[in-house]
């Protein structure tokens, strides 16, 4: 990569211009976009393709219709009820890896991120082969005459709930691990001596030590899930429609760059607050576990 | 702490067996004689012999290992020459453009997919590899940068003052001292970023061209429109490719922790 050697030492060190290419990368290619996407949120769609350089607010109030609320609702819901599974499966895994003997801490380590690095795709491809009509689970289950026919869960909305968990809940559980990893668990036994029953032990002492890895656990899979248009596109054919989906097709189908332009900012204000409050919350600066 | 019960072991076993239970099934089925998944036609090798026979699907394979080797060796390189200059200066611009160049793992995938699409055709960039270069550079950054940067903080710096003292240039130290030691970081975080562009659907789907597939656009439409059991075979030699990665990671992460990989899969 270009790489700023230095010509002139005035009192600027050698070494200070290493940072000159992260400097200005980071300016062109992460503030550029995101500044042209604010100012195209306020431009007017061209009538036939691309856009006029007038100010408008239209694309704002847009989104104050009712169908694209409605959307922003949905995505909202599905978010909550994901990130609510995934805390309730991925908590309980964070918390009892930690407790591990540190040789079966790394298999398990090892077998989570096996999965993890595969590719999302090939997960997700995994579950239509299960979900799809007369597929692996109806098959599973006439077998076994719990059900007398097909459910023919692909396409529906538990089909793109479970994806959403399967597909977020490694970030879940490596929050609570690093979390629960460092918690001193001899002050759980202090309060079980001290006469606590095993449930109090657990919520005055382990929970409220945990509670960081699980707020930032909340984070890590809130704020992904409201833009993963395809795990709905794909479990859920196009009867699950999220925020994501729509920005998706003004850009590439509807060609209305300006109100995926302001879909965005709405996307990225929600999302914002959401960190915000998080750190209002926690008081912590950097997300547990990223890194 | 012992445990009371066997219990919760007994839940970690589930939960994980569970995660590998539909990547089981790909590979399963991808040895399937029968077109029809749910069928068991007997054991068969077809659907391998008819992917090496795709050639598009080279095509694709070819991109995505392009823009994945391209994309993680300059962020490889921005990230860490950034990292260690950002730990020797102290401008007040710091701590904004320490954000700014994090942001893309913070920021909905989505998002980044539209204002990278949305700047580059405003910059009248052809779309394409050099575009999928840039965007997944961008978004490879993040990876290296923190992992470099904790490696850096975590450092003793006394083995460099001790060669700076002994009249080494700057660059000397860097190169021989330094680098050396940051390495497992930044290989790491390589890995990370390298990992994150093969596998990237939503960013490339707005920043490719026309002609232009990567492999994981290939599959995504397969997914969208009709699946051929070749698939399986695909997602299954993908699927031995990443146990590859996997190993290599968990090899040069030994020592230092590596936790975790940000953003959606």
């Amino acid at each position: 990569m270009a790489e700023g050697r230095p010509q002139k030492k005035r009192k600027l060190r050698g070494e200070a211009l290493t940072i000159v290419p992260l400097y200005l990368f980071t300016l062109v290619f992460v503030a550029g976009p995101l500044v042209y996407m604010v100012v195209l949120s306020f431009l007017t769609r061209a009538e036939t393709w691309g856009v006029v350089g007038e100010f408008t607010l239209e694309n704002y109030a847009d989104i104050f219709q009712p169908v694209y609320l409605q959307t922003f609702w949905e995505s909202i819901k599905l978010a909550v009820i994901s990130t609510v599974l995934i805390a309730a499966i991925g908590y309980p895994f964070g918390y009892f890896m930690a407790k591990l003997p540190p040789k079966w801490k790394k298999r398990a380590m090892l077998l989570l991120m096996i999965p993890f690095w595969t590719s999302s795709l090939i997960r997700l491809y995994g579950w239509i082969v299960i979900f799809r009509a007369n597929g692996v689970l109806d098959t599973a289950l006439m077998g076994l005459h719990i059900t007398s026919e097909p459910l023919k869960l692909l396409y529906t909305y538990p089909a793109v709930v479970v994806g959403m968990v399967y597909a977020l809940l490694p970030f879940m559980i490596f929050s609570v691990y690093s979390s629960a990893e460092k918690l001193d668990f001899s002050l759980v036994e202090a309060a079980r001596d001290l006469g606590a029953s095993p449930l109090r032990a657990f919520f005055t002492v382990s929970f409220k030590l945990t509670l960081p890895g699980l707020l930032s656990g909340v984070v890590l899979t809130f704020v992904p899930s409201m833009g993963l248009f395809f795990i709905a596109d794909i479990l859920g054919g196009n009867k699950v429609v999220l925020v994501g989906n729509l920005i998706q097709e003004q850009l590439l189908k509807t060609h209305n760059w300006p109100f995926a332009a302001a879909l965005s900012v709405a996307l990225l204000l929600l999302t914002t607050l959401i960190l915000f409050l998080y750190r209002k919350v926690s008081g912590v600066k950097d997300l547990e576990g990223l890194v | 702490m012992k445990n009371r019960t066997k219990l919760p072991n007994v839940y970690l076993g589930v939960v994980l067996a569970l995660m590998y239970v539909p990547i089981l099934l790909v590979i399963v089925y991808s040895f399937n004689e029968s077109k029809i998944s749910s069928v068991w036609g007997g054991f068969s090798l077809k659907w391998y012999q008819e992917l090496f026979r795709d050639r598009d699907m080279f095509k694709a394979l070819g991109n995505t290992l392009i823009l994945g080797v391209a994309s993680s060796f300059a962020a490889g390189a921005i990230g860490t020459l950034g990292a260690y200059g950002m730990s020797k200066v102290n401008f007040r611009s710091k701590g904004a453009v320490e954000y700014l160049s994090t942001l893309p793992i913070m920021v909905p995938e989505i998002i980044l997919g539209m204002v990278f699409m949305a700047f580059f055709s405003l910059l009248g960039i052809p779309f394409g590899m050099g575009t999928l270069i840039l965007a997944h550079t961008a978004f490879c950054i993040p990876y290296v940068f923190m992992l470099v940067k904790a490696r850096l903080v975590g450092m003793d710096k006394s083995l460099a003052e001790a060669a700076l003292d002994l009249g080494a240039s700057p660059a000397r130290v860097f190169f021989d001292i330094t680098l050396p030691l940051t390495m497992p970081a930044i290989a790491s975080g390589m890995l990370l970023a390298f990992a994150m562009s093969i596998d990237d659907v939503i960013i490339s789907i707005f920043v490719t061209g026309v002609d232009v597939n990567t492999m994981p656009i290939k599959i995504y439409t397969q997914l969208k429109t009709g699946v051929t059991p070749e698939i399986n075979a695909l997602c299954t030699l993908l699927f031995l490719a990443s146990l590859l990665l996997c190993g290599l990671a968990a090899w040069l992460g030994g020592g230092q922790k590596k936790k975790r990989k940000d953003d959606t899969p």
